[in-house]
């Protein structure tokens, strides 16, 4: 019962706790739709793209308050969206393409800046590089003041346009017959995605933050068939893999965090896939048996 | 002193397309297509693939700037006069994986209506049950919507474009790839809608049955091949002109 105990008093891995939570909850309720619309890879992208935007953001300023580097992966990142746009629309490249070029062209801008500001002395600059894999128990009150209100901006965003995102997601044609502004919808939920990024990097890290978007939301699709149901269940199973992997690394194992965090998410899945009441394998094996069963019963008796 | 001003005439035509003339880059699609929809007709598009039928409805919707002339919906721009329609998108074009159900479906159709942020409630919930029974979907309004047929995914379809309460309907190939039976019950609601003052443009790919279930034809093949009642316009020199070569499966159309 120790790490429970912790849980409620210790200042630390209450922090780490919380921060875990509310990426956990953000990733998995915005991961929904990038996974519906197929956008997975885009949260790769985006997430990778945040990392020279986090250096820079250091460098200029110096400081390593979480508003101002989280302000620049947001920057970097958007800087990557609107670069795959202009790619895709403006060359013959198409989309995973694009995908690839801005995910490790600007991942690699950001391992030069890291390694630059290393060797440039800078006593300040330990602990940037816990970006990559994320750190979860360096995890402070203000990265969680900075986490909550971010994610609770855009989940207020999300449940405010959840009828527009959804039919958005589903049949953009009709939206715009009915009047929407499709692109407009798609920018703001491109840019609530970002959003989601930036509030996960510093716990999970830039390399596995896609994994937050998607394995909750390819999770909680097995249980349901109702959009609103696989929202909720996604931001829950997120904020449980998040809570769960971060308290694993915090409580003295000294693991990375973002792998952590990640590895109990897959292990949702993974029981998702196979109970999962809507899609899983093992109702649908025993469902086909039983219908076997009825239907050469049937036959048998005719 | 000043005359009260009455409702204008409803002498506009549900749709008037006026010199379009529309491009991807520097291909034309659609070359100088005028041509004026009465209403109350059942109205088919004909053409070739790459004749410019779907660009056509993508101009109409304001969905694509044409390169000169206009289209427009009951004397306005389609901006201006969305609520008069309804749509029906190839079912083809969505992902029917989508985590949601027959009655959802429907419902989005009073999305326009509704505006932004305001949830379907109750009464959304019984209009959209009332299409679902008039399409003859009533019992599969729970249903997830990949667990349909394609003759059903595309009545719930048009039971969605019901639910916009339109007195245009511009739908996208409503037959593609649904058996006979459906065929004749998705005909007999165009007819119903019709019946009601509705006027429908249905954009169709099968040139044998355009006599049986339309009033009228548009045959285009980049430029307006020719356009009117369906006896009159829709001969065998007019369709070869349209598909380039003899029609043999038509000898029986004139």
């Amino acid at each position: 019962m120790e790490p429970l105990r912790d849980l409620l008093f210790d200042y630390t891995i209450r922090n780490v706790a919380l921060g875990s939570a509310v990426l956990g909850t953000v990733g998995g309720a915005l991961g929904s739709f990038a996974v519906l619309r197929r956008q997975g890879l885009l949260g790769d992208a985006l997430a990778h793209a945040t990392l020279p935007g986090v250096c820079v953001a250091f460098m200029l300023t110096g400081s390593k308050s979480p508003a101002i580097l989280l302000l620049g992966a947001a920057l970097s990142a958007g800087l990557g969206a609107l670069f795959i746009l202009a790619v895709v629309g403006g060359t013959r490249i198409k989309q995973d393409a694009a995908l690839g070029i801005v995910l490790s062209v600007f991942f690699g801008a950001g391992i030069v800046l890291l390694t630059f500001i290393a060797g440039s002395g800078d006593a300040g600059q330990s602990g940037l590089d816990r970006f990559i894999f994320g750190q979860a128990a360096t995890i402070v009150r203000a990265d969680v003041v900075t986490m909550g209100l971010l994610a609770a901006a855009a989940v207020v965003l999300l449940a405010l346009f959840f009828k527009e995102f959804k039919l958005l997601s589903f049949d953009p044609a009709f939206a715009a017959s009915l009047g929407f502004p499709v692109r407009a919808l798609n920018v703001l939920l491109t840019a609530l995605i970002v959003v989601a990024v930036v509030v996960g990097i510093q716990a999970v890290g830039v390399v596995l933050m896609a994994a937050m978007l998607i394995t909750p939301a390819a999770a909680a699709r097995q249980w349901t068939d109702r959009l609103s149901v696989m929202v909720s269940l996604s931001a829950a199973f997120g904020a449980a893999s998040g809570v769960c992997g971060a308290l694993i690394s915090a409580s003295g194992s000294n693991l990375p965090t973002g792998p952590l965090i990640v590895l109990v998410a897959t292990g949702v899945l993974v029981v998702s896939l196979l109970l999962g009441r809507r899609h899983g394998f093992v109702w649908a094996w025993l469902a086909g048996r039983r219908n076997r069963r009825e239907v050469l019963g049937r036959g048998g008796a005719s | 002193m000043r005359l009260v001003k009455t409702e204008a005439p409803p002498a506009a035509s549900p749709l008037e397309v006026s010199g379009v003339t529309a491009a991807y880059g520097s291909e034309p699609v659609l070359w100088d297509v005028s041509f004026r929809v009465p209403e109350g007709q059942l109205v088919a598009v004909v053409g070739p693939n790459g004749a410019g039928k779907t660009t056509l409805l993508k101009v109409v919707m304001g969905l694509m700037e044409p390169a000169a002339g206009r289209a427009t919906v009951f004397g306005k721009p389609f901006s201006k006069a969305r609520q008069l329609v309804g749509y029906v998108p190839q079912r083809g074009s969505v992902d029917w994986d989508f985590p949601t159900d027959a009655l959802d479906v429907v419902q989005m159709g009073l999305y326009g209506k509704l505006g932004w942020f305001r949830r379907p409630g109750r009464r959304e919930r019984e209009k959209a049950m009332e299409c679902l029974e008039k399409v003859g979907m009533a019992e599969f309004a729970g249903r997830q919507i990949s667990q349909l047929s394609g003759g059903q995914q595309q009545r719930i379809f048009l039971a969605r474009a019901l639910a916009q309460e339109a007195r245009l309907y511009l739908t996208d190939e409503p037959f593609a790839g649904v058996d006979y039976k459906t065929e004749q019950a998705i005909v007999e609601l165009l007819r119903d809608l019709k019946a009601a003052g509705g006027t429908v443009v249905v954009v169709h790919h099968d040139l044998a049955t355009v006599p049986d279930y339309f009033d009228r034809v548009v045959i285009l093949n980049r430029r307006l091949v020719a356009e009117g009642p369906v006896e009159e316009v829709f001969t065998r020199e007019n369709v070869s002109d349209a598909y380039g070569g003899a029609v043999s499966y038509l000898a029986g159309a004139e």
